[in-house]
């Protein structure tokens, strides 16, 4: 599998470094969501096809980049530096915090 | 100043080795540059960092990813975005390169004393190259003066041609002894003479 680094011209993925999906939004570090944050830590698309994800030309230039990939071909549809891409939109911190499972007690 | 000591010492024979017979296809050098420095631009600042490191090397940098130029005494080259490395073979380019790169154009890293520099030359130093790293050393893709960033098996390095038949590779110190090792090896095959 090639990677054409922006910079550097096509490369093997050797020199890469895989840095994960590029699809999950971050919540707001103030946020309490505990839903939110789940998703954001254990949730994945997982898709059969064109795929957004992050890699770092680790053995190269070092930038990191947003790769469009197909997970059935490795077909690369698109490169771009990270720096240059927009990245999935933060989510808003809810109003009113999650409350915490009945299950969960607290200390005394 | 501390006294620098060269790591390839222990493994440096000079003389001819290898498939010799008919020639040395490739001669090694080490060139132990006084001075290698990293210059780094902030995003946008590219064009007056690279007008910087003219002013003090008389090095014109050509724009463009990898694009660099080498006088024999100094060389220069892009390696990353924003990112030269710039090799003078005395000493000093470090002071000289902070005296002329404002904090509010970039940095200046001294990594004189964290790499090893060695000159591969002769009509089969991109035969012996290719065996090693994953690019394209061809002319039309490496030109003169052009750098590359690339490895071999996680030992990181930074290349230049620096003539038609000659390239000045960058590597970590700690690692300089392993890597000039198995060049030998490598050049073995076309035979080599060590300068």
């Amino acid at each position: 599998m090639l990677i054409a680094c922006p910079y550097c011209g096509p490369r093997d993925v050797a020199e890469f470094t895989y840095q994960g999906d590029a699809n999950r939004p971050r919540p707001d570090p103030a946020s309490t969501d505990l839903d939110a944050w789940n998703d954001y830590v254990y949730q994945r698309a997982n898709p059969a096809g064109p795929h957004r994800e992050y890699w770092q030309h680790s053995g190269g230039c070092r930038s990191h980049l947003l790769v469009t990939r197909n997970t059935l071909t490795h077909e690369i549809a698109g490169v771009a530096f990270v720096r240059s891409a927009p990245v999935p939109a933060t989510k808003p911190a809810p109003a009113a915090p999650r409350k915490r499972p009945a299950s969960r007690k607290a200390k005394p | 100043m501390a006294e620098r000591e060269s790591p390839l010492v222990p493994v440096y024979r000079p003389g001819s080795h290898g498939n010799f017979a008919a020639g040395a296809g490739v001669r090694l050098l080490e060139t132990r540059p006084g001075s290698i420095v990293q210059a780094a631009a902030w995003p946008g600042e590219e064009r007056r960092l690279a007008a910087a490191i003219a002013a003090v090397t008389g090095l014109a940098l050509p724009e463009g990813p990898g694009a660099g130029a080498a006088d024999g005494r100094r060389a220069a080259f892009g390696f990353a975005p924003g990112r030269v490395l710039v090799v003078d073979q005395q000493d000093g380019l470090a002071a000289m390169l902070s005296g002329a790169i404002a904090s509010d154009i970039g940095t200046v890293t001294d990594l004189s004393h964290g790499r090893t520099a060695i000159r591969i030359s002769g009509d089969k130093a991109e035969w012996v190259l290719s065996k090693l790293f994953a690019i394209d050393f061809a002319p039309a893709a490496f030109p003169s003066g052009a750098g590359r960033a690339t490895l071999h098996h996680d030992v990181s390095a930074l290349i230049q041609r620096t003539g038609e038949r000659q390239f000045d590779l960058y590597v970590f110190r700690s690692f300089a002894r392993s890597f000039w090792t198995m060049l030998c090896h490598a050049a073995a095959e076309v035979g080599y003479e060590v300068a």
